[in-house]
């Protein structure tokens, strides 16, 4: 039986019997990628960085954005040269999948599905939290804030189930909006459009409150510069040409994000006393009410509420598309690896997971939300190491095709490592209980795959790629 | 009763129709069309066609 993949359009009116397959729409370019890899991100600008200056001081705040963004560009690099050669919905899952094992594909989907969720949980408690607050300063107390985080999740889930160029379209026009905003913030303060004038004296009268420990504590806050990049990844099975969009957009997605952390550092630091930045909700938007300036304010809360959009959006783009991967290969029930015969989303994904994102949003801590959000982005940058080096081992230069090589390797591998240590300490530093009981999660989870789920996995076919044979295989 | 308690039910109401949208097109679909059909999707596809890696 010859088999075809069915052309974009007008739903398909036969079965599986005709030959008929039904794949992801191939419909985006390199501009969507950095939508779904920035939009994921750049709400970490608008809040959530800035308690890292409340943990160690401005200069540690400045050392965490750079470091971190120091690790965020060793898995951008890693990232694009991978996922350019595994082009395959799932992103990280499927790379581990064809590189290192099941039971590691298993756990990277669980991370991958896990941290969009509790990400997009988070985003629509702030959401509600943003509402709330308008409407406090508009006389109305104790709005309730229920149907408005229902509303997001309910919301973009349905855009995402309509399909993925108009979802990542939005992405894209709302996540440019949110970035013009903090260039024209910065702009507008170096031309004197505020009231009060930067002031960086902190930096040579109180560097380090905390001392060098200090530095440690606020890497953990770091992260929110650039939490969510590598979500890139999951746009692999839709994009037009993987092997040159991913890496474009990716890369160009850090640089962005990089310009990005730098600038919202220096406004802010120089606007808001580090003392109050490091405890504040909303820091750029408090920056821009202390310039003094309506339009700048206005800019700023809509900037805010775009990033925040746009995040939620993009975490629905790569949760449902990580769960459908999974369920594609029977590591969850094959019900999940469904494609709409329409719109070609992975739609009973998307649906399901809507319960699941409401449970945590209506019913978890925003903080303990966010921290398992973190630690299972963390525990994802650390196999990608390993993962790194083993793709170059069996894979060597010049034996399969790349559409991205990244330089100096292995030292990214190793760099980000090392970096990733370091932040684990810094989370045990704070957050230590919640690490144990999401690694007590992970393994309960694992010794439920290995020894009950992955006997209904149909080994060959999950290797569908024609790759050459590895090296030593 | 103020603008805020209107954009309330306007949430709830919006909320419906999204979430009605999304489980009646669901249950239409599964019930119009063979789940082998949907559940067919194949990873790599694209690099059978286009993207054989032969350098």
């Amino acid at each position: 039986m010859t088999v075809t993949s069915v052309p974009s359009g007008a739903p398909i009116p036969g079965t599986a019997g005709q030959g008929q397959r039904l794949q992801l729409l191939r419909v985006l370019g390199p501009g969507h990628v950095w939508a779904l890899g920035v939009g994921i991100v750049l709400v970490g600008e608008y809040m959530g960085w800035n308690f890292s200056v409340g943990k160690g001081g401005m200069i540690a705040g400045l050392v965490a954005c750079w470091l971190a963004g120091l690790l965020y560009t060793c898995v951008a690099m890693i990232d694009s040269e991978v996922t350019s050669t595994v082009a395959a919905a799932g992103g990280q899952y499927a790379q581990a999948k064809h590189i290192v094992g099941p039971l590691m594909a298993f756990n990277v989907g669980l991370f991958l599905v896990m941290a969009y969720t509790m990400l997009e949980a988070a985003n629509a408690i702030t959401i509600g939290f943003l509402l709330d607050t308008v409407a406090g300063l508009q006389g109305h107390e104790g709005l309730n804030q229920q149907p408005f985080i229902i509303l997001t999740v309910m919301f973009l889930a349905w855009l995402n189930y309509r399909g993925v160029l108009a979802t990542l379209t939005f992405n894209l026009v709302i996540t440019a909006i949110a970035f013009l905003a903090i260039i024209i913030l910065f702009v507008a303060v170096q031309l004197g459009a505020s009231a009060v004038p930067l002031e960086f004296s902190a930096v040579t009268t109180d560097p380090l409150p905390y001392g060098w420990l200090g530095i440690i504590a606020a890497l953990h806050f770091g992260l929110w510069y650039y939490l969510g990049i590598e979500g890139t990844c999951q746009a692999a099975e839709e994009v037009r040409s993987p092997a040159r969009s991913l890496p474009y957009g990716t890369m160009a997605g850090i640089m962005t994000l990089l310009i990005a952390a730098t600038l919202t550092w220096y406004v802010c630091s120089g606007l808001i006393p580090w003392e109050y930045l490091g405890q504040a909700g909303t820091p750029l938007f408090d920056a821009a009410r202390v310039t003094g300036s309506t339009p700048l304010m206005v800019l700023l809360f809509v900037g805010t509420i775009f990033s925040t959009l746009a995040s939620a959006n993009g975490c629905i783009n790569d949760a449902s598309r990580a769960w459908f991967s999974m369920g594609r290969d029977r590591y969850l029930p094959i019900w999940f690896g469904a494609v709409h015969p329409k719109y070609r989303t992975p739609y009973r994904s998307i649906v399901f997971l809507v319960p699941i994102a409401l449970i945590f949003a209506l019913g978890a801590p925003l903080d303990q939300v966010v921290t398992f959000s973190i630690l299972s982005g963390l525990l994802g940058y650390t196999f990608m190491t390993f993962n790194m080096v083993m793709f170059r081992r069996k894979w060597p230069l010049g034996t399969i095709k790349r559409g991205y090589v990244h330089p100096f390797h292995p030292l990214p591998a190793i760099l980000l490592l090392a970096i990733c240590s370091a932040t684990y300490f810094a989370v045990l530093l704070g957050y230590g209980s919640q690490l144990i009981s999401m690694m007590c999660f992970y393994i309960l989870a694992s010794l439920w795959f290995h020894f009950w789920r992955y006997r209904f996995v149909r080994r060959g076919d999950q290797f569908t790629m024609p790759w050459p044979r590895p090296i030593g295989y | 009763m103020d603008f805020w308690n209107y954009l309330e039910y306007a949430a709830w109401v919006l909320i419906v129709l999204f979430g009605g949208h999304m489980l009646i097109d669901l249950a239409r679909v599964d019930s119009t069309y063979d789940n082998d059909l949907l559940t067919s999707s194949r990873e790599g596809e694209i690099e059978r066609t286009q993207e054989l890696h032969k350098l």
